[in-house]
Formats: C-alpha cells, sequence, structure tokens
C-alpha cells in the first residue's frame, strides 16, 4: 500500500545526448530496463527512491494495522488481518529485492529510514483510533494504493513491474477485504455507524493527499513520466480514485467530510474542495501524531534485533569452519 | 462432557499462543521473521478457531468460537501456563515455540489414528503445521545456543525461565481425562524428550533440573499474565454485545 507522492527525488543526470536519446528509444519502444542494462544515473536514483520509499512504506505501514491484530472484534477478522499485515511485510521483501538489483542493500535503505533520509507515504503517520479505521485503510488507502500501482505494472524498469503485478492482485484483494469491514459496520449496530463514518471523516482528506502535490507544484514529474517510472498525474488518479469511490460510499449511506463535493455532470467526474496542503507538508516533514512513533518503533525492533543478527551470522561461520575442518578428516 | 473439556484445553493452548506471537508483528528482529511469526500465529489460530468450533457442537449450547473465545473470562480458560507466557525476548519466544511444537506434532499425529472424524480432519492439517514450527524454531534455539556469547547466555536464561512450565503440556484436567477421540497426553513424552535432546545436544544447551514444576492453567489457575492478554483481546468484543464484525 503505497501511492505516489514520491518525494525529494532528483532526476538529474549527466550522461551525453547520444546515450540518452538511445535510453529514451529503448523506451518508447515500451522495451523493459533489466538490471544489468546501461542506464543513466538519474534514472537508476529515481528508482531506487521510488522503490526504496515503496518498500519503507510497507514496512512502516504494517504498524497501524499491526495496532488492531491483538483487538479485533472476532477470530475471522484476527486471522484476516494478521495475514493481510503479513503480505504487506512480503510486499516490503520482494520491493527491497527489487531495489538491490539497482546496486543499494537492504541494509542501507534500512539506515536511511532509520535516519529520516529516506521516506515513506505520509498516511502511516496517522493514528488508527478504531476497529472501523481497520476497515478505511483497507478500502481507501488500498484502494489509493491500488490507483497508482495498476500503471506501475507497466513500469519501464522490469524488476519493479513485475513486483507491482503480485503486489496488485494481494492489494486488490485487501481493498475489497476492507469494504467488506466497511460495509458491515454500515449495516451494523449505531454505535458500528457512527464509529465507521467517524474513521471516514479522520482518513478521506489524508487519503485524497497520499497521490502527492498537484501537477503545477510536482518538481520532477515530467522526466519520470518520459522514463515511464510514472504514467499518469498525480491529479489524474486522484480524480479517478475520487470518482471510483464516492459511490462506494453513498451506497452505504456513508457521508464524505467535504461541503463542496458534488458531481460534475460536464466533466463526468466529482468536483471536490480544496486539500490542505499545509497539513500535507507538515506530515511529510515530522510534524504528524505519529511520526516520532512510527520511526522510533522501527528502530527498537532493529536495534533490539541486533543480537539475533549476529547470532545468525556467528553460527554459519561456525558452521562453515565446522565443515572446513571436518573435511580432510571424511578425505583421509 | 470430557470430550468439550479436552477440546477446549487444545483451543485455548492455540488460541493463547497464537495470540502472543501476533503480538510480534512488524516488530521482529529481522524481516523474514516479520513474514514468518505471523503465519505460525496464523497457523495457531486457524485451528484454534476449528477447535472450537466443535467444541460448541460437542457442548449443544449454540456458542460459536467467538462466543468461546471473546466471552469466557480468564478463570474459564484451560491453556497450560506456557503459552500465556509473554514473549520476552526473541530467544524465549523461539524456545516456547519449540517446546509446544515437539508436543503437538506426536499429539497430532497419534491424533491421525482416533476413531472421531473431526479430530482427524483436525490433525491432519495441524500435524504438517507443527512439523515445520518444530524446525524453525529448532534451527533458531540451535544458532542463537551456538551462536554468540550473549545469544548463548539469552538462550539459557530462556530455558531456565520456561522449562519450568513443560510439564503441563503432558497434563489434562481431571474432567478431560479418558477421552477416547484424543491421544493420551502423558503417552507424547518420549518423543519429547528425543526432540528436545538432540535439539539442545546440538544447541550446546543444557536440560535443567526443575526443583518446582509449574501448572495450573488446566485448572484454570493462571498466572498473571494472562489476564492483561484477554481483556487486550476481547475489549472490543465485549464492548459491543450481539454486534456482528
Amino acid at each position: 500500500m503505497y501511492a505516489q507522492g514520491l518525494i525529494g527525488a532528483d532526476g538529474k543526470t549527466g550522461e551525453s545526448p547520444e546515450f540518452l536519446e538511445a535510453f529514451q528509444k529503448r523506451i518508447d519502444a515500451e522495451e523493459k530496463i533489466e538490471p544489468n542494462d546501461a542506464m543513466p544515473e538519474g534514472y537508476r536514483k529515481t528508482l531506487i527512491r521510488q522503490i526504496g520509499q515503496h518498500a519503507h512504506s510497507e514496512i512502516v505501514g504494517m504498524l497501524p494495522e499491526g495496532n488492531w491484530i491483538t483487538r479485533a472484534p472476532s477470530l475471522k477478522r484476527k486471522a484476516a488481518l494478521l495475514a493481510k499485515v503479513q503480505d504487506e511485510g512480503g510486499h516490503g521483501l520482494y520491493l527491497y529485492s527489487a531495489a538491490e538489483t539497482l546496486g543499494v542493500s537492504r541494509e542501507q535503505m534500512t539506515e536511511e529510514l532509520h535516519s529520516g533520509k529516506a521516506k515513506y507515504s505520509s498516511i502511516f503517520n496517522y493514528p488508527t483510533l478504531t476497529w472501523a479505521d481497520i476497515g478505511i485503510i483497507g478500502w481507501l488507502v488500498d484502494g489509493a494504493a491500488i490507483m497508482n500501482q495498476i500503471p506501475l505494472c507497466r513500469c519501464s524498469y522490469g524488476p519493479y513491474a513485475r513486483a507491482m503485478i503480485r503486489v496488485c492482485k494481494e492489494e486488490s484483494f485487501h481493498q475489497r477485504q476492507g469494504y467488506e469491514i466497511v460495509m458491515t459496520l454500515a449495516q451494523g449496530t449505531p454505535a458500528q455507524r457512527e464509529m465507521v463514518q467517524d474513521a471516514l471523516n479522520r482518513w478521506w482528506w489524508p487519503v485524497l493527499m497520499m497521490f502527492g502535490p498537484h501537477d503545477s507544484d510536482s518538481q520532477h514529474s515530467d522526466q519520470n513520466m518520459a522514463w515511464k517510472i510514472k504514467r499518469f498525474s498525480n491529479d489524474a488518479l486522484r480524480q479517478k480514485f475520487v470518482d471510483a469511490t464516492v459511490p462506494q460510499g453513498e451506497y452505504l449511506g456513508l457521508t464524505f467530510p467535504d461541503p463542496e463535493l458534488k458531481w460534475n455532470e460536464e466533466k463526468g467526474g466529482y468536483d471536490f474542495g480544496p486539500i490542505d496542503w499545509d497539513e500535507f507538508w507538515r506530515v511529510v516533514k515530522g510534524g504528524g501524531v505519529m511520526n516520532r512513533d512510527r520511526i522510533r518503533d522501527r528502530k527498537a525492533a532493529w536495534e533490539n534485533g541486533a543480537w539475533v543478527r549476529e547470532a545468525a551470522l556467528a553460527h554459519a561461520e561456525k558452521r562453515r569452519q565446522r565443515a572446513a575442518e571436518a573435511a580432510p578428516i571424511a578425505a583421509e | 462432557m470430557a470430550l468439550f473439556e479436552a477440546l477446549l484445553e487444545l483451543a485455548d493452548d492455540h488460541l493463547v499462543l497464537g495470540h502472543r506471537l501476533s503480538e510480534w508483528c512488524g516488530h521482529a528482529p529481522m524481516l523474514e521473521e516479520d513474514l514468518a511469526l505471523p503465519n505460525m500465529a496464523l497457523d495457531l489460530i486457524g485451528t484454534s478457531r476449528t477447535l472450537y468450533t466443535y467444541a460448541g457442537e460437542v457442548e449443544g449450547a449454540g456458542r460459536d468460537e467467538d462466543a468461546l473465545a471473546y466471552l469466557r473470562d480468564e478463570m474459564e480458560y484451560r491453556n497450560c501456563l506456557l503459552v500465556e507466557r509473554p514473549n520476552g525476548d526473541f530467544a524465549q519466544t523461539m524456545l516456547r515455540q519449540l517446546y509446544f511444537a515437539a508436543f503437538m506434532e506426536p499429539y497430532w499425529k497419534a491424533a491421525l489414528e482416533s476413531p472421531d472424524e473431526t479430530v482427524r480432519g483436525i490433525a491432519g492439517k495441524a500435524v504438517k503445521e507443527m512439523a515445520y514450527h518444530i524446525r524453525h524454531a529448532g534451527e533458531w534455539v540451535i544458532r542463537l545456543g551456538d551462536g554468540t556469547e550473549e545469544s548463548a547466555r539469552r538462550m539459557q536464561e530462556a530455558v531456565e525461565e520456561l522449562h519450568r512450565y513443560t510439564d503441563e503440556l503432558f497434563h489434562s484436567s481431571a474432567a478431560a481425562r479418558g477421552v477416547d477421540a484424543l491421544p493420551d497426553r502423558a503417552a507424547i513424552r518420549p518423543e519429547w524428550d528425543r526432540v528436545i535432546g538432540e535439539i539442545f545436544a546440538e544447541a550446546r544447551l543444557e536440560i535443567p533440573q526443575v526443583p518446582f514444576p509449574q501448572q495450573g492453567g488446566r485448572e484454570m489457575q493462571h498466572g498473571e499474565a494472562l489476564g492483561h492478554m484477554l481483556a487486550e483481546m476481547q475489549v472490543t468484543h465485549r464492548a459491543h454485545p450481539g454486534a456482528v464484525w
């Protein structure tokens, strides 16, 4: 679960015009770029940053949902949520592997996450306050991620595109599962209906922010579009998401916290109110309710686990040595 | 109702341990374990669900899996003390898992011969899961026991902490004994001793003398940890009586 909003990518590149032209020809011919192919440094750097942000988002995203595994209201929901959070971890694992094909290690990426140098999707800096948040996250956050990730299945970089195919299948399952939780609550007791409406009110605007700044304010969009790292603009995807989602909410009798939200017959889509970009940038820069907690939790897991990782390496080394010592004896 | 009692003992063991493992999710020492721990938790919770459902049918009082899991208090839970122990560090979690799986794998293997078709069905699935839990947890016990100085110290501490709870695995409450459909717990002992002995030898761990074995969970006399765990687990369900989720 991750969407656009690639932050701070620097596509600057210093290759010769001939090299760049030849590379662009391959892109335009829809050829996939593979790990050992020549590629502009800017292309490599942008992808490392994007895939890294995506992987970190999956890993940090385990925390807000994990917050409800131990309090899930039924055994069926508990098992489903556990499986979903495990899926997110799996996405993180193959995304880190995809990034490693570009010459960066998982350790390096992890250190950058912990130091604050690497970003992750800001949506995970909001707290999960009730069980309904789990339904809303599946429906809206995974829904927004799918809008962005379906086009990434055709991203020009082969390993990323292929990872996205599997990720999208699972996200699509999560999205339906989330909507089913929301539906059950919306058709439940008055307290359950109130809980789910409250969750929608809290998550709606942050979810719209997941698509990133307006196209007019998005700095590196053009180069990324030309390289086919990105296929649709932030605003186009956001509009597509709103158009798909609003009828789903209205069907359940839910309302959206936007007085300006209304169908525009002429454009064939919904008009919606202005997004609070001050809030977006505040949370991106570390000022959200949960920013510090999320990184502290990730760092704690990493640091508390250091002795385990060291022991695994030491044991492997002992085995290797014992095998080496035993080998001559066996040969005699 | 001995069968009902015995099924609850099994179901509570699986749910409580599955819940404990799920507490790790997102906080494991490495990403691979962030996938493995929920996987094992899912196996245990899945088995608990089929056991609760069957227990509810045997009881015939209309209680389903959620009624049995969420609407019984601490003093009605029949799990052994081992599974309710807090996670501690990774060494303790893996050792607790090994102790449990090394009991359940031969138990389910014996249950494959049960005259009860439902029990045979549950055992058929669970026996494979428990075999890989032994492998996964056992490999970690070996790596940590024979890893660094620190990991060996932590592993030995885990043994001292948890070994005293293992006797209860072989024990059923009086109310749950003499059920034809399920294996005799005490008969599992030799196989458990063999597996633990082999893994401990490779992990360079000593099997400790336990002057005061701890038990009581089967008789619904628990330690202090279970109440906190159930309070958290049951809070949402109980705050909305009768709601559908």
